[in-house]
């Protein structure tokens, strides 16, 4: 029921660990009925990764399992698996696992004369013989190497053992130590050669980050990459980079950003919905007030929106928007709201992502506001960034989730194009803010760079935020998306904001605001007396 | 060959348990455990004769005992009393080694 054969040439059946990621790297799991080495140093995750396949392989694919374990006992991995959400004490309870502790004391044993590892054979044909299990692991069996001095008489136990797993039909795992000169210290390979698995933890920036190759899998493709991989609270992820096809449903669908003018520049009916939108521009342009005002929309919609916030705390951000009269405030306790405000360079990129995903999957929100993704990575140009946000936007568009990004650029006038190249191919929608600076005052202008799939304004556009939130000045008397020769003058340079000073636009440029948006036309109109 | 001022004393408790609570773990008549257990006799009788008890199990039939001594390899001889416990592997053919092992003092 479990089983799922790749090649269609090759008949070679494999066994799904039931580790997100790991399974489509190789394909739909581990060699089945074979051993596979998982080789890693101290910490790299080699138990964990081992005990999640013997318990998902008890929930998930009804194939019990014996986990026999040389180092820590029993009730250590029960805690330590505790900490993934996983209950071993109820699974053994419920004869779907069982767990051996096999403790190897070099100063307890006496070795005289000839000996066999019978004995660890028939616990192990006792445990699998008392659950029925399909799946077992030794973590790890090199401590049999500390504990017993005749390696010539292991070795030649150990390659018994694995034949002998074989022959039992047993898929395994068996867990080695990283060797200096090979890949594992007592050179395990040797008699595991089907498959292995290679962990890595490695720290870069002060931020560490595990990794997983598979190194060799034989018989069958598999992804040669380094993905990472991560230990969350909800258990072991695997990252593939690239297997992320690109499928996800697109929706015809259009939803309000609440800036009825901005919505306007998009043919009137807002962006599309489960799209990418990028919001960025220099500090203090009010990105984070669009994002904010993307997000009242849904909320008026009786949607749910997930807020990741790195800069502001949740209740900064509560107060800074009510300054634009939105009430964060007030969705939150309808339950349409929630925060998530940390400093993301104390995370890998990668663990964040599996946090977004947890906090995503959790909480179904309808949109996802990040602000900002720059504060992501230290790097500008940090490559995975742009593959975290890859997966990250694919993840939720096949979620069906609408995100919002925002991203801080240099603090210039002209576009930074260049830095945000690179991210921005990722969105659908680009909107970009700036800053104009003329007679003395400076003024907020936005423009839709692109937006894929719907006619879109080119328009610059002069905006103010107020105690009523977002709005968009008129430049002039025609309304909607078609331009003429002044607004295409207009959108080119700072011909907007100089523009008051023109004959008949300029009328029509002061009137709005002041009927609209009233007051909050005062800092600009000080500025210039 | 015994030592008297050994033996005296232990004469009372004899009768309900010998000094000596040896267990030998087997897995089936191999020639190993044949040999381990003609060892453990013999050197049994020539140093602590009268004073010694051998259980042997055969794990092939009672397997679920192997957890609990924590046996691994066979033969495996554990010393359950005097304790603390200790265990020596093999067909036990080195006697001085599992005279150590055991901690018995060899009779000259």
């Amino acid at each position: 029921m479990n089983d799922k054969t790749k090649g269609s040439d090759l008949p070679l059946q494999k066994a799904l660990t039931g580790i997100g990621g790991l399974d489509e790297i190789t394909g739909g799991g581990l060699p089945r009925g074979r051993p596979t080495l998982v080789v890693g140093g101290p910490g790299c995750g080699k138990t964990m990764l081992a005990a999640t396949f013997i318990v998902e392989g008890a929930m998930q694919f009804g194939e019990h399992g014996v986990f026999m374990m040389f180092e820590e006992n029993a009730q250590e991995l029960a805690a330590n698996m505790r900490s993934l959400g996983y209950d071993l004490d109820k699974l053994c309870r419920q004869k779907k696992i069982a767990l051996d502790f096999v403790r190897v004391e070099r100063s307890e044993i006496e070795e005289t004369g000839a000996y066999d590892l019978d004995g660890l054979f028939i616990r192990l044909a006792h445990a699998i013989a008392s659950v029925g299990a399909r799946r077992v692991v030794l973590d790890s069996v090199e401590a049999l190497f500390a504990g017993l001095s005749d390696h010539a008489v292991l070795r030649a136990e150990l390659r018994r053992l694995f034949r002998w797993l074989k022959d039992q039909g047993m898929t395994a795992i068996i867990t080695g130590e990283r060797g200096d000169v090979g890949l594992t210290r007592f050179g395990l390979e040797e008699y595991v050669a089907d498959c292995v698995i290679v962990l890595d933890h490695r720290v870069s920036e002060q931020v560490s980050t595990r990794r997983l190759r598979v190194v060799k899998y034989r018989d069958s493709s598999h992804g040669m990459n380094e993905y990472p991989f991560l230990i969350g609270s909800d258990g072991l992820t695997v990252l593939p980079i690239t297997s992320l096809r690109l499928d996800h449903a697109a929706s015809a669908e259009r939803i309000a950003t609440g800036i009825p003018q901005l919505d306007a520049m998009f043919g009137g009916q807002g962006v599309y919905r489960d799209s990418s939108v990028l919001v960025s521009g220099p500090p203090g342009t009010g990105k984070s007030s669009i994002g904010a005002s993307i997000a009242n929309a849904a909320w008026a919609r009786g949607e749910r929106v997930l807020v990741f916030a790195y800069e502001e705390s949740a209740q900064q951000m509560v107060r800074n928007m009510r300054s634009i009269g939105l009430n964060l405030e007030r969705w939150r306790k309808k339950g349409l709201l929630r925060f998530h405000a940390s400093r993301p360079t104390m995370q890998g990129l990668e663990q964040h992502l599996v946090y977004v995903y947890g906090a995503v999957r959790e909480f179904k929100p309808s949109v996802v506001v990040i602000d900002p993704i720059s504060n992501l990575s230290l790097h500008r140009d940090d490559a995975g960034l742009k593959s975290m946000l890859m997966r990250l936007i694919d993840f939720l568009k096949q979620s069906h989730v609408t995100a919002v990004f925002t991203s801080l650029v240099g603090d210039l006038s002209s576009v930074d194009l260049g830095s945000q190249l690179g991210v921005s191919s990722l969105m659908d929608t680009w909107l970009l803010l700036s800053n104009l600076q003329s007679n003395g005052e400076r003024t907020r202008a936005l423009q839709v760079v692109k937006s894929r799939g719907m006619p879109h304004s080119n328009q610059v556009r002069e905006f103010v935020l107020s105690d009523k939130g977002i709005h968009l000045v008129d430049i002039c008397v025609l309304r909607g998306e078609v331009l003429t020769g002044r607004r295409r003058v207009g959108a080119l340079d700072l011909e907007v904001v100089a523009a008051p000073a023109a004959a008949v636009s300029g009328a029509q440029l002061k009137a709005p605001p002041k009927a609209k948006a009233k007051k909050k036309v005062i800092p600009k109109a000080k500025a210039a007396a | 060959m015994k030592k008297a001022g050994a033996a005296a004393p232990e004469q009372a408790a004899r009768e309900a348990k010998p000094e000596w609570q040896l267990r030998l773990y087997v897995a089936g008549r191999t020639p190993k455990s044949s040999a381990a257990l003609a060892n453990l006799k013999r050197l049994c009788e020539t140093h602590l004769a009268g004073r010694y008890d051998i259980e042997v199990i055969d794990l092939l039939v009672n397997p679920t005992l192997a957890a609990g001594d924590q046996i691994l390899a066979v033969p495996t001889l554990v010393r359950k009393f005097p304790e603390p416990i200790r265990k020596i592997i093999g067909d036990l053919s080195n006697e001085e080694r599992v005279l150590v092992g055991l901690d018995v003092k060899p009779v000259p």
